[in-house]
């Protein structure tokens, strides 16, 4: 297996952005990324692009040759696949790029995710949403995605005594860094009051504990790392490659508490790697909803299981404490494009290592990890990236 | 959607059968066409089996935005509930106050209406959940 590298990084502004289009989103963090690499379209052998419902959301599938086509490079007749794992397509696209080029079938490849999510009106985009947990037994009865998080939130305030403002404590630190973020869609600062101000959604969540509807892209160029000085000197190296699947209903799961497919996925990448949860520098989690970032930084093993609530309450997650996560603003306050979101997460991984992250650059960030999930925690993927 | 999609779970929705693996005896429900335990010794050795509907409440929330089926009926109590013989499922809580719902409360399964495919469209029934006396 070859060494891989990532020689660049693009994305779109996220946000409500009523004047692009999914095709406006796919090119320009497409051509961004490859301007960053210091390659020709050309040189592109192949293209993974993650996208969660492409179908539901602007009724288009077969993105993967419109992605090519959007960028101008048809006549190189580039193989594109479009890759979906829920709100996990942007992570597993990101894998499935990685496996390209460690095997060797591929030199150069293009990653990418998209969602244009605000095309549908109304309950709509709640409804694309739910086909991301189990149609025929949770959505069927009226369950909705938030609801599912809900369900976890609270078994996990029973259990452990987690508290709403813990909750809420994740939503305020996400804002205050996506404050720093130009990219992010919320530039505001919120506090625990705004958070248990505002309307309920599934209680225990309120509106500011869940992520946003979000339009926006992402990618990345991976090249092996032998040829990766060819091409930029800013190389940071793939140190592992990691997915877990479980079941995609909430109810058929061993536990309530944690996501099993995260821990796994993380067992392996740490193993993978050589490096254990606090050689990490700097982390991107999936917080689609603030009790998902409580139970990931407990999966990735950052913190005993119980135990994110306090810690986040502490300070211990933010910029300066002792595990920087979600320094962009996490799908919280940077958006969530669902399937461009794991892209998004080694785009933020990628500007830290390289210390190119401004105002809220990790001092000497030398080793990230990316935490991306699927749904309920259907699916999971992590990545573990380096500098060199 | 067509309503086969909806006629083939009503064994499962209206009363409740699930299945139990002949091998190790275990229960499923929503059911299963394998066992993961016991994976390729239970092909075809998965059989039907009814389940008393009575369980307890391991978490539950209450949906004040619901999907686009549900609009109108909101808020309403959405619970994860562990069935006596084992498994676990998603359903609403009915006839029931929100400030009176908890973890560890005894729940049963009764046949209602769970949503209209439109105005002109079937209507769907299955179980919802009520608070079992004492
Ligand atoms: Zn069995």
């Amino acid at each position: 297996m070859r060494e891989v590298a990532v020689i660049g990084i693009g994305m779109t502004k996220f946000g409500e952005l009523w004047d692009k289009s999914f095709r406006d989103l796919v090119a320009e963090a497409g051509v961004k990324a490859i301007m960053d690499a210091g390659i020709e379209g050309k040189d592109i052998d192949a293209m993974y692009i993650g996208g969660m419902s492409s179908g539901g959301f602007v009724e288009q599938e077969h993105v993967a040759p419109l992605a090519i086509e959007v960028a101008g490079l048809e006549d190189f007749h580039i193989p594109a696949t479009r890759v979906e794992g829920a709100c996990a397509s942007g992570g597993l696209a990101m894998r499935q790029g990685y496996i390209a080029v460690a095997s060797g079938i591929h030199d150069i490849v293009l990653v990418g995710g998209a969602e244009k999510m605000t095309d549908v009106v109304g309950t709509e985009a709640t409804n694309v949403l739910a086909s991301a947990a189990d149609r025929e037994w949770e959505a069927f009865f009226g369950m909705t995605f938030p609801g599912l998080y809900a369900l976890m939130a609270r078994y996990h305030m029973h259990k452990y005594g987690t508290t709403q403002e813990q909750l809420a404590s994740v939503a305020v630190k996400n804002h205050y860094n996506g404050s720093m973020n130009p990219n992010a869609q919320f530039n505001r600062k919120i506090s625990i009051e705004d958070v248990l101000a505002s309307p309920m959604v599934a209680d225990p969540l309120y509106l500011l504990d869940c992520s946003p509807i979000t339009d926006g892209a992402a990618a990345a160029i991976l090249a092996p790392l032998d040829i990766a000085k060819k091409y930029t000197d800013k190389i940071v190296k793939i140190l592992a490659s990691t997915q877990a699947s479980d079941t995609i209903s909430l109810h058929n799961r061993k536990r309530f508490d944690a996501l099993p497919a995260a821990i796994h996925a993380a067992r392996q990448a740490y193993k993978m790697a050589g490096v254990e949860p606090k050689d990490i520098d700097v982390a991107e989690v999936h917080d689609c909803f603030t009790i998902a970032e409580i139970m990931a930084i407990e999966d990735l093993g950052f913190f005993e299981k119980g135990k994110g609530g306090k810690a986040t309450e502490e300070g211990l997650t933010a910029i300066d404490g002792q595990i920087p996560i979600n320094t962009s603003g996490g799908l919280k306050a940077k958006g969530h494009p669902v399937g461009a979101t794991g892209v998004a997460q080694i785009n933020e991984i990628v500007m830290q290592l390289r210390g190119e992250a401004g105002k809220r650059q990790v001092k000497d960030a030398e080793i990230g990890l990316t935490h991306n999930v699927g749904g309920s925690g259907g699916t999971a993927v992590v990545h573990i990236l380096g500098v060199i | 959607m067509a309503v086969p999609r909806y006629w083939r779970e009503i064994p499962a929705r209206y009363n409740l059968i699930g299945k139990r693996c002949k091998v190790c005896g275990r229960v499923y429900f929503p059911p299963r066409n394998i066992c993961p335990v016991c994976r390729r010794k239970s092909v075809g050795q998965m059989e039907d089996y009814k389940l008393k509907g009575t369980g307890v409440v391991e978490s539950y929330t209450i949906i004040h935005v619901p999907p686009p089926h549900f609009e109108g009926e909101e808020p309403y109590i959405m619970a994860l509930i562990k069935l006596d013989e084992g498994p676990y499922v998603t359903g609403q809580i009915v006839e029931c106050d929100e400030k009176d719902v908890h973890i560890g409360m005894r729940v049963r399964a009764t046949f209602r209406k769970i949503m209209e495919d439109g105005e002109k469209g079937a209507i769907y029934y299955g179980y919802k959940f009520v608070k079992e006396e004492e």
